[in-house]
């Protein structure tokens, strides 16, 4: 058993060196894969020191689970990268909640089970199976599945309210051992699947960012809570490491957008009602071709791309990196503006454009590059909306006031390609399109530069 | 191990947590949540552990658990070996 602790406490080791290893771009790889050792170490140190272990059940398991995982891992295309994090949030999630439910099956009606074993066990479950229903919806709205608007009915709130109550009184009743019938702690298992499909269905698309650094954080706090059940110190340092992380990213998304994090919970953001505030007013706009694009762009010195996710969904991540190496043949200095919540995940936009080559130091925060849209030529808005409306800087009855915002409207011109003039999922009109300065390049991303790249090599 | 120990180390990680966490750049973010999400995957210990033999309802629900943290940590460390690479090629 002492050994088992050490090889656990170096498998926590690895982790952590592991993450510090992801401060770079250059030492990220090789600390992944000295992560995934200590993984290695720690399942290793556990399947040699517990005694009757079945090893046929663990064996299909893991047989079972690597299939499905590097198929997974394999397959998924860089744009969904977020619904494969989502969904695999939610296998962690509820891989934590079964091992503490097996745990109370094989103690429930023993003595061994006291109040703090208990109550771990509940805690354990509780967050664990919330991730996985609530990682579930989250990935069927990012695939589509479910609507990616914000679902609502009346009394929402209370009926979850309702539930976290009926979880607590259930809970206690179990911890101070009042009953112990299997039909309580069965109560629980419902209530926290329903708990987390109702808390994630009225979440906007555009606030995904914030649920799935949230239901990140969440798998970590149900491994640890695991650890307490299990008293064993490798799931409790990974987890708390996983909840910490997915905490601070959950708080940068939501610095990114200005708003708390009740707010992006319970707001539902992204309502069709909202449009209504605009006051209806029509926006006159600049349409505009690629050909008149190529020659904006041919006069310009330096030009700015500011990625959003609709060049995700256009799978335009190749198309954009193309026109950017034909401006810089051209003699152009090209950067990219990066918004925090740019996409559907943090740091969703720098995955797709590191899949299409773009060098990682080009790729600039918001803090690095609102300073140099001033002498910026052109700006070229790809698909993003909320992250580039200056009425987030005046405008105090706007859903995203106080958000911070890329100042592409400071470029001489703004070249914004989208679709549609459908508002973002903020369902707010952007002011920004119909500024003196803005020409709008209507259609899909991907075709458009395509397009582009085209009439920039014609000149 | 008692209590206040587990304790101690729980609280102690989180801070060793947030120390390395705050230092990931923004560009990497998402390998971050992926490989962190794969580092949760270590719930696979408490699945193992709960494989008992005879162990009933109990050792079915840890071949359920095998399956989910393996296809966490699998698919985890795999997809984030898959981003990185992509970023480590300049």
């Amino acid at each position: 058993m002492e050994y088992t602790n050490l090889a656990y406490v170096l498998a926590a080791v690895l982790f952590i060196i592991g993450i510090k290893r992801l401060s770079s771009p250059k030492t990220a790889q090789s600390g992944n894969t000295i992560a995934s050792i200590g993984m290695l170490i720690a399942i290793i140190a556990t399947v040699l020191s517990f005694e009757l272990l079945d090893f046929k059940l663990i064996g299909v398991g893991i047989i079972v689970g690597t299939i499905i995982g590097s198929t997974f891992a394999l397959r998924v295309q860089m744009t969904q990268m977020p619904q494969m994090v989502a969904i695999f949030n939610g296998f962690g999630g509820g891989a934590s909640a079964l091992v503490a439910a097996a745990e109370y099956f094989g103690k429930y009606d023993t003595t061994e089970l006291g109040s703090f074993i208990s109550g771990t066990i509940i805690l354990s479950v509780f967050i664990g199976t919330l991730t996985f229903s609530g990682s579930f919806i989250a990935f069927g709205k990012l695939q589509g599945f479910v609507s990616g608007k914000p679902i609502v009915f009346k009394g929402q709130q209370i009926i979850n309210a309702l539930m976290v109550i009926g979880i607590l009184l259930l809970g206690s009743f179990i911890i101070f051992g009042v009953n112990q019938e299997l039909n309580l702690f069965y109560g629980i298992v419902l209530l926290a699947l329903l708990l987390g499909i109702t808390l994630t269905i009225p979440i906007g698309g555009a606030d995904m960012p914030v649920v799935i650094s949230l239901l990140n954080s969440y798998s970590g706090i149900a491994a640890s809570a695991t650890g307490f059940v299990l008293m064993n110190n490798g799931l409790i340092i990974s987890g708390a490491l996983v909840g910490a992380s997915g905490l601070i990213l959950t708080n940068i998304m939501c610095k990114g957008m200005n708003r708390s994090l009740a707010n992006v919970i319970f707001g539902a953001v992204g309502l069709d009602e909202q449009t209504s505030n605009d006051g209806g007013e029509q926006i006159s706009f600049k349409s505009s071709t690629t050909d008149e694009a190529a020659m904006i762009l041919d006069a310009a010195d330096k030009v700015i791309i500011v990625p959003g996710y609709g060049l995700a969904v256009a799978q335009a991540q190749h198309a954009a990196r193309e026109v950017a190496d034909q401006l810089e043949a051209m003699g152009k200095t090209v950067l990219y503006a990066i918004h925090p919540v740019a996409g559907r995940m943090p740091g969703h936009m720098n995955v797709l454009l590191a899949e299409a080559n773009v060098p990682y130091d080009k790729l600039k925060d918001l803090d690095d590059i609102n300073p140099e849209f001033e002498n910026c030529d052109v700006a070229i808005v790809l698909g993003a909306n909320d992250v580039v409306n200056p009425a987030a800087r005046h405008e105090t009855s706007s859903p995203i006031y106080g958000m911070p915002i890329l100042d592409v409207d400071k470029s001489r011109t703004v070249i914004v390609n989208k679709r549609t003039m459908n508002p973002g999922f903020a369902g707010i009109q952007n002011e920004l399109f119909g500024f003196e300065n803005t020409v709008m390049v209507f259609g899909d991303a991907k075709e458009m530069l395509t397009n582009l790249f085209k009439d920039l090599k014609e000149l | 191990m008692d209590m206040i120990n587990i304790f101690t180390v729980f609280i102690l990680a989180i801070f060793v947590g947030n120390e390395i966490i705050t230092k990931v750049p923004p560009t990497l973010h998402t390998p971050l949540m992926s490989g962190s999400n794969a580092i949760s995957g270590i719930a696979i210990v408490g699945a193992i552990i709960a494989t008992k033999i005879d162990g009933g309802l109990g050792a079915w629900l840890g071949l359920v658990a095998v399956i989910f943290a393996t296809i966490n940590c699998v698919g985890g460390f795999m997809v984030t070996n898959r981003m990185l690479k992509m970023f480590k090629r300049k």
